[in-house]
């Protein structure tokens, strides 16, 4: 059992949590995750640590609102809690004073490359981020990317903020400016991943993705988050869960993230029903 | 028969049958298949039993379960008594009684065997630790008096678990870390409801938590904490009884295709997660109409008989030798044949079909015949060139076997594994190359039973109790 400190709604779908986890809350590096179990019934899904605090012996996880799991765990309230926590999972981020760096985060994804972000910049990096999601109310972490980096840009598909136009418009434009970027770091919807990783390509530039794979176990047992990268089977969950995204197989990602497409909508529906006491 | 006949005996009491579930009835539900035995057909059978001076069965147990000593506590009607023998012996005697494979250990050597069939042992020894649980006759004994010392089991699966039980009653202070939220492995992940009931699971998970065990689930050692970390937390022996948990696939063109899983995946998503019970359970599982397990083991059998269960109209066992090399129990095969899996032998899967989606349609499967015998001694497995064919499946499950989870291995400096990841061990104290951390069952023998998983928890626990208190 893990209870909930804090809870707060960053959008209409967007929802930031401090859990008490003290031992991992210690442990953890920036680009691990956790696994949440919320009840007797639940899944067990991957949610990426954003941030820790030692002290308080707490982790923040930022969660969008896409099926049952996540619309229960938004249900939840400060003091509630939170049946299994399991962590920290996966490989951290390799962090080192690379130069110049540009953090790209989509969507929920901004509270992957957060933390990552964060890291980059404390190692002494000259970082250029660039968040975006699909309109206005959907951009999270604004406020703590900007302090994370030297520079941000904010992008809206819909221009309701910021630069009008995707992540992929600005860092082209980046590139195109003829500055030397080192790293590129990629986190966020499979689309926004697969262009950026695509974008970069010609010109050689590294680029960092972190997979959002399905898993079960998240220990390397089950081979549920196997993914395609240079031609290799990789798990997910122990190789990665981040991998150089000029390597990684995104349409195999995609097909295999749809897997349970149906029974996810059949879920959520049966527990949407019940909550308007249909 | 002659041999009977000329020298009567004052009664002969053939093998009893233990009752089952129809198999028409049982493919369309999770319950146990075998009913187990009525109080009258156990002491039935128990009386089979000729007791022996020198029992042969006692030498074929790995965890040395004073057998007809229980058995004739049954005979006599002391149900409870017998529960309680099996139990200063074996801590999961109800797991035991169901997942052992009796017919390769004690009644393998039971005398009765030589002219006839051997004792039900597994079936008595079943019948008594459930008889126990089922009246609530549950007894714990004594707390021991603690000695101070504390000891580390990481993995609460039948290897750690034995070992937890075994020196908690010495006096030790136990914690066992499990990566998983529930205690058990694969006797909780793996094996399915209908071989071996989750309940009877936590029933004796529970019984080792009354002696005073504790268990810490979601802890991953190597990720959380590590063993070094262990010993300056104040641990003074570390037992590594992690598993041989990381799935092996086969490597041909398709693999990663949606609706092909490791076996690991499909049972871990059916029996941990309680898939089968989806949407009252979160975790979905495809519910395949054609579905193909590759793999001639136990769990390739437990992963097809889950198929049929979840409404698979064919369920096909594709596995590359015949079915005398089959690695799997007779009695798995017998269930599964009898609920009306097709065996596809001398057949291998060479390449998966799949949709524009990228869902599998089809495995492609190549005939093989028998050649010389290999290293295991069974004849290898040769193809016949031309003979590909395709069947039509949306499901497959990859059950050919696991190899060595690294996550320790690869955090705990030291200790050393051999080429294929399983950790070196000195004989059978499970002493490992690192002072202080012992290792037993699958991360040391690759993957085995259950009671051979048990067996190398009991002797550690030696192994151990010895190193730390100079005990025997």
């Amino acid at each position: 059992m893990s209870s909930i400190v804090s809870k707060e709604n960053l959008s209409d779908s967007v929802v930031r949590m401090d859990i008490l986890a003290p031992e991992i809350a210690r442990k953890r590096k920036a680009g691990q995750f956790v696994i949440l179990k919320v009840n007797e019934q639940g899944e067990r899904i991957p949610l990426t640590i954003v941030e820790s605090d030692g002290e308080k012996g707490t982790i923040t996880i930022i969660f969008q609102i896409v099926g049952k799991t996540t619309a229960l765990m938004a249900a939840l309230n400060a003091g509630d809690d939170i049946q299994d926590v399991q962590g920290p999972l996966g490989n951290p981020t390799e962090i080192e004073n690379f130069g110049h760096v540009v953090c790209i985060g989509g969507g929920v994804g901004v509270g992957v490359i957060y933390p990552i972000t964060k890291a980059l910049k404390e190692a002494g990096n000259r970082v250029t981020s660039i968040i975006g999601a699909r309109t206005r109310s959907l951009i999270i972490l604004e406020e703590e990317m900007r302090a994370a980096s030297n520079e941000l840009t904010v992008t809206t598909d819909d221009g309701s903020y910021g630069v009008h136009g995707f992540v992929s418009n600005v860092l082209q434009k980046i590139i195109d400016g003829g500055e030397k970027i080192d790293h590129v770091y990629a986190i966020g919807p499979v689309p926004m991943m697969k262009a950026i990783a695509n974008l970069t390509r010609p010109y050689g530039i590294k680029t960092i993705v972190s997979l959002n794979a399905i898993m079960v176990d998240a220990t390397g047992m089950c081979g549920a988050c196997r993914v395609a990268v240079g031609g290799k089977t990789k798990f997910t969950c122990v190789d990665g869960p981040e991998f150089d995204g000029h390597q990684v197989d995104f349409d195999l990602l995609t097909n295999r993230l749809r897997m349970y497409c149906e029974q996810e909508g059949q879920s959520y529906e049966q527990h949407r029903c019940g909550w308007q006491g249909n | 028969m002659t041999d009977t006949e000329t020298k009567p005996k004052k009664e002969k009491i053939p093998r009893q049958a233990m009752p089952e579930q129809d198999p028409g009835d049982r493919v369309n539900n999770f319950d146990e298949v075998p009913c187990g035995y009525p109080p009258e057909t156990a002491i039935l059978e128990a009386r089979r039993c000729i007791q022996c001076k020198k029992p042969g069965c006692v030498e074929g147990c790995p965890v040395d379960v004073r057998i007809p000593e229980f058995i004739k506590q049954i005979a006599e009607g002391d149900f409870i008594g017998a529960a309680r023998t099996l139990k200063e012996t074996n801590c999961l005697p109800a797991v035991c009684g169901r997942v052992c494979p009796q017919e390769d250990q004690c009644e393998k050597t039971c005398i009765l065997g030589k002219k006839g069939e051997p004792v039900a042992i597994g079936r008595l020894e079943r019948f008594a630790a459930d008889y126990e649980r089922d009246q609530g006759a549950v007894n714990i004994p004594a707390a021991a008096t603690p000695n101070g010392k504390k000891v580390a089991v990481i993995g609460a699966g039948p290897s750690g678990l034995t070992i937890a039980g075994d020196l908690v009653k010495l006096g030790y202070d136990i914690t066992v870390f499990e990566a998983l939220h529930k205690a058990g492995g694969v006797l909780i992940y793996g094996i399915p409801e209908f071989r071996l009931p989750k309940a009877i699971v936590e029933a004796e998970v529970d019984y080792l938590k009354k002696l005073g065990v504790k268990i810490v689930t979601n802890a991953v050692v190597g990720r959380l904490k590590t063993i070094d970390e262990l010993f300056a937390e104040g641990f003074d022996a570390v037992y590594i009884a992690v598993g041989a948990g990381a799935p092996v696939f086969m490597d041909i063109p398709g693999e990663n295709m949606s609706g092909i899983y490791s076996a690991n995946e499909y049972l871990t998503r059916s029996n941990l997660m309680k898939a089968y019970r989806f949407p009252e359970y979160d975790t979905p599982i495809v519910r395949g109409k054609n579905v193909a397990v590759v793999g001639g083991g136990n769990v390739a059998m437990d992963s097809v008989r889950t198929a049929l269960r979840l409404g698979a109209e064919n369920a096909y066992i594709i596995y590359r030798r015949s079915e005398v090399e089959m690695p799997a129990r007779k009695e798995e095969v017998h269930h599964a044949k009898e609920e009306g899996v097709q065996f596809l032998l001398l057949t291998n899967p060479v390449e998966y079909l799949g949709s524009k989606e990228g869902w599998v349609t089809g495995v492609k499967c190549i005939r093989m015949e028998l050649g010389e015998p290999d290293a295991s001694g069974r004849r290898s497995p040769v193809p016949m060139p031309g003979s590909e064919f395709v069947i039509d499946v949306d499901t497959v499950v990859v059950a050919v076997g696991t190899m060595a989870n690294p996550i320790v291995p690869s955090t705990t400096p030291g200790l050393e594994t051999n080429r294929r990841g399983y950790i070196i061990t000195k004989g059978e104290s499970g002493e490992t190359t690192r002072r202080g951390v012992y290792a037993g069952g699958d991360i040391v023998t690759g993957s085995a039973t259950v009671i051979l998983a048990m067996g190398a928890g009991r002797k550690a626990a030696q192994a151990i109790h010895q190193a730390l208190s100079g005990g025997a």
